[in-house]
């Protein structure tokens, strides 16, 4: 079957168009070529599908008009946020709407004193904790693209980040979500509580990834900074003795509330961009963080320097200056973000072990790399077991995307049998959806399913996303056509 | 019945293998530059993005969709501040990239727009003395009451009044001092050139002269030759790039022949610019050596002082300053610390730093002409971080920036003023001297 015959036509451009102009404007609704081709992709920069049309609200009830014209005319509706993440679940792999969020971007209440806020959907994350750190407070989930992601993105993927470890992932951080549902009805899930009575919907919607509906406001809990942090480093000559001190960290009862691997070839990409001082010779670095009352820091520095020196770190640092911890931060965070200096392509990956076979599945992924000929850089949370391996390639040169493509599904194949899972935070969206019988039966996927119609009976809200479907996510791979060399000659 | 369409229609272009430029390759998508980038900032859309415009270039390049009307509107949208090289973990040089798509599309604008600017691009900016001349034309109109009178009787179209209203006042004097070799005060410490730039000379005749003075002080033998001409960033960032090829050659010809230790620039859109001569000609081998060797020399005032280390005595200049970073110091040059190190030698100077300083103004050369209304709104919210501040001068080390802020203080009716860096060290050479304002030593 051929994607094109499963693109879902559109009677009457025209007046759809029209339409939704009525509702948001004719300035934020986009039809021409050069407008949607621009959002044929998101964070995900080897696969790309054109919506039909793109448009850009202002306001749930411009959401509302939207859904209600789009299921009208028996159009998907794909909402999109700030477009990084990594799954392509921002894409419309057969066409649609892409409904932007990223305009929606006002915190609509902070409320300090029973430690929450209300914000809009493409809030940017990091903005939640620069509106309230100032009087010592933060919004937890912090993923690496926490400077451009937003929050609605982060509801979707259900997305965790560098302090998984110690706060958990973005569903702990949520207490209600007002959701626009795909008949245009609007709901208010949760609430402002840690418990609040009946269903716990916002557990329900939060990972979802867009396929239950539009969310148009989120209530998100803050939390208190802890009195004191140190973050540290560890540099070991090998990534197995690095996964070795985690698993030993973890044992030891210390509960750092970081603890992130970053290996040699990552370290090559970043420091360049960073000038984090980070070793360029060594296997691996461990950066480590451990917060609470400032007593305890030392003793648990203590522990942590002396576990991994015990598994052969050459050295272990800890940052004497804010500005000296931001930097560590920085190369961990612009990681990803780097690997263009590496290859004009990259594939990310995402995948969840046990924290205790750690050391074995790197050992199995470097393998993998090897007898396919690629190269693979590991940055990841090694605390929770959270690998990501990041492949840099070059999709210009033939044959190896596809070699690329099956070092992952074997990466994927290795975690899933040593016990883990196929994603731990960036989602399944439309490529790891085809990979969900290797972790749920037949009759847990239908059940999923039946949830999903139950609320969305036409399946308009992002389909063909994070359920099997008859094409997977080869079909959108994106080609690179030959470069063309300074010589003139396309090579 | 209406056509059921399956997918929208994408109509078939030609590739452009001239905007297959390697830079292009490096962006993954990521989107760290979104919220960097001051358009995406206020439209909120892909197209105005930093990675979307690499995306719809890189699309053009591989004749997935024309060159159109709105794919130069995208491009043009664009201020060209740069912000996103500096967020760009993967190093992507997004100045390359946009100056390569505007020099396949040209000026922007109406048609009588694209000639006026083709016009100025291409016999203004190569000739100091029709730059002067055209100048003093303009300096004749606003003063005469010709303005007065062509304002009263509408005689000009509407979008052309517009930006004639933009244009600042032209001083009384311009920059072309008789001598091209101006001595060192003191032991000498260096020999160099002074690009006198196009827009500082005939409206900053004054900062040239303090430039020349301070770096004097400094113990700098300062040649200001007269064959020099415009650095061409204006060219090169409106899709002119034969022209500016051109003038290139001619500065790199004439101050490679003067024999400097370094090519002092004191304004950050020609520092920039003159920085990346060599990619301007890396496909020029026959040239591509001189050319880097040229972009070697080339030194911001504030970075050239601040490593040579200022010499003499600095008297009291009592101000509360606010720093802008000038994008093409800041994003194109990497100087941020340099200017600030300066300002705070001087005695009585006390730096308060605005929230997000290095966030562009919305000079962007002369995108405050083309894009009024995309300017308007990235200035007032310049303005306001500036207004915060209570600072009574606003020190921006760079033409553009300096008229575009002093435009806002105007607009805003606030009580402060913008200065160069080099006025206030030089205020503060002739404060250590006890010299009055009436007693400046000329150059």
């Amino acid at each position: 079957m051929q994607l094109a015959e499963l693109r879902r036509g559109i009677d009457d451009r025209t007046a759809l168009a029209r339409a939704l102009q009525e509702i948001v404007g004719p300035g934020h609704v986009f039809t021409h070529p050069a407008d949607l081709i621009a959002y044929e992709y998101d964070g995900c920069n080897f696969m790309a599908a054109l919506p039909d049309l793109v448009v850009c609200p202002l306001s749930r009830d411009e959401v509302v008009g939207i859904v209600r014209a789009a299921g009208r005319h028996r159009v998907p509706v794909i909402a999109r946020g700030a477009g990084t993440g990594l799954a392509g679940g921002a894409i419309t792999p057969i066409g649609g709407i892409i409904v932007s969020l990223a305009r929606m971007k006002r915190i609509l209440q902070v409320d300090l004193d029973n430690r929450y806020a209300v914000v809009e959907p493409g809030v940017i994350n990091l903005d939640i904790t620069a509106a309230v750190q100032a009087r010592g407070y933060f919004f937890a989930p912090d993923p690496s693209s926490q400077s451009a992601c937003s929050v609605g993105g982060n509801v979707a993927n259900n997305s965790g980040g560098v302090h998984t470890l110690a706060f958990g992932v973005t569903t702990n951080h949520v207490l209600g979500l007002e959701l626009v549902l795909a008949d245009g009805s609007v709901v208010q899930l949760g609430g402002r509580g840690a418990d609040e009575p009946g269903l716990d919907l916002p557990g329900l919607v939060v990972g979802s990834e867009g396929t239950l509906g539009i969310v148009t406001a989120v209530t998100v809990r803050l939390m208190r900074r802890r009195e004191g942090l140190l973050t540290m480093l560890g540099i070991f000559p090998t990534i197995e003795q690095a996964s070795q001190s985690v698993a030993e960290i973890i044992a030891s009862g210390i509960g750092p509330t970081a603890l992130e691997m970053i290996d040699q070839l990552t370290v090559e990409a970043v420091e360049p961009a960073v000038h984090a001082g980070l070793p360029l010779d060594a296997g691996a670095v461990l950066l480590i963080e451990v917060e609470g009352v400032r007593e305890v820091l030392a003793p648990s520095a203590g522990t942590i320097d002396a576990l991994c020196r015990r598994n052969g770190a050459r050295e272990v640092r800890t940052a004497r200056t804010e500005e000296e911890r931001h930097l560590y931060w920085a190369a961990r965070k612009g990681a990803f973000g780097a690997m263009g200096r590496l290859a004009p392509n990259y594939y990310l990956h995402d995948a969840v072990v046990p924290r205790s076979r750690l050391p074995a599945i790197m050992r199995q992924v470097m393998e993998i790399a090897r007898q396919n000929g690629i190269r693979v850089a590991n940055v990841f949370h090694a605390g929770d077991g959270n690998l990501h391996p990041l492949i840099p390639y070059d999709a210009a040169v033939p044959g190896e995307t596809e070699r690329v493509m099956k070092a992952s599904e074997e990466i994927l194949a290795a975690c899933v049998a040593a016990g883990g899972s196929l994603s731990g935070e960036h989602g399944i969206g439309f490529e790891k959806n085809n990979y969900m019988p290797w972790i749920f039966s037949e009759t847990d996927l239908a059940a999923q399913r039946r949830l999903k119609r139950a609320w969305d009976p036409e399946d308009l809200m992002n389909p063909f996303k994070m359920f099997p479907t008859p094409i997977s996510c080869g079909e959108l791979m994106v080609r690179r056509p030959p470069r063309l060399s300074a010589s003139g000659l396309w090579i | 019945m209406a056509m059921r369409s399956t997918a929208p229609e994408v109509p078939a272009a030609q590739p452009i293998p001239r905007l297959a430029v390697p830079e292009l390759d490096r962006c993954i998508q990521c989107g760290f530059c979104l919220q960097h980038c001051p358009t995406y900032r206020i439209l909120g859309v892909e197209t105005e993005s930093p990675r979307g415009r690499i995306h719809l270039i890189e699309a053009a390049a591989q004749g997935r969709i024309p060159i159109d009307a709105r794919f130069e509107e995208h491009m043009y949208v664009c201020l060209g501040c740069r912000a996103c090289e500096t967020a760009c973990p993967s190093g992507v040089r997004f100045g390359t990239i946009i100056e390569a798509a505007r020099a396949e599309i040209g000026p922007t604008g109406s048609p009588l727009a694209r000639r006026l600017t083709r016009l100025a691009l291409r016999h203004l900016m190569p000739s100091p003395g029709r730059l002067r001349f055209a100048a003093a034309l303009l300096r004749f109109y606003q003063r005469s009451g010709l303005r007065t009178a062509a304002r009263a009787l509408h005689l000009i179209p509407r979008r052309l009044a517009e930006m004639e209203a933009l244009l600042p006042a032209v001083p009384r004097r311009f920059f072309a001092p008789r001598q091209e070799v101006f001595p060192a005060i003191g032991p000498r410490r260096a020999r160099v050139g002074l690009l006198s730039g196009c827009v500082m000379s005939v409206l900053f005749a004054d900062l040239n002269e303090a430039t020349i003075r301070v770096l004097r002080r400094n113990g700098c033998e300062v040649v200001v030759p007269r064959a020099q001409t415009c650095c061409a960033a204006l060219n090169l960032h409106n899709g002119e790039r034969d022209r500016a090829r051109a003038m290139a050659r001619r500065n790199i010809e004439t101050f490679l022949a003067a024999g400097v230790d370094a090519v002092i620039i004191n304004s950050a859109g020609c520092g920039s610019t003159s920085k990346e001569y060599d990619v301007l000609f890396r496909d020029d081998p026959a040239y591509a050596a001189k050319a880097k060797q040229y972009s070697g020399l080339c030194r911001d005032v504030s970075e050239f002082l601040a490593d040579l280390g200022l010499a003499g005595r600095l008297g009291e200049v009592r101000a509360r300053v606010t720093y802008q970073d000038p994008c093409h110091l800041a994003h194109g040059q990497g100087i941020r610390r340099q200017p600030r190190d300066l300002l705070r030698r001087i005695p009585g100077i006390e730096l308060v730093e605005m929230a997000g300083s290095d966030r562009c103004c919305g000079s962007a050369g002369i995108y405050n002409l083309t894009q009024p209304g995309y300017s308007r709104q990235v200035l007032d919210e310049k303005m306001a971080a500036v207004r915060e501040t209570g600072a009574a001068l606003v020190v921006a080390p760079n033409p553009g920036c300096m008229l575009q802020i002093a435009s806002g203080i105007r607009a805003h009716g606030l009580e402060m003023q913008v200065r160069h860096l080099i006025e206030l060290l030089d205020r503060a050479y002739e404060a250590a001297e006890g010299g009055s304002a009436g007693g400046t030593p000329r150059a």
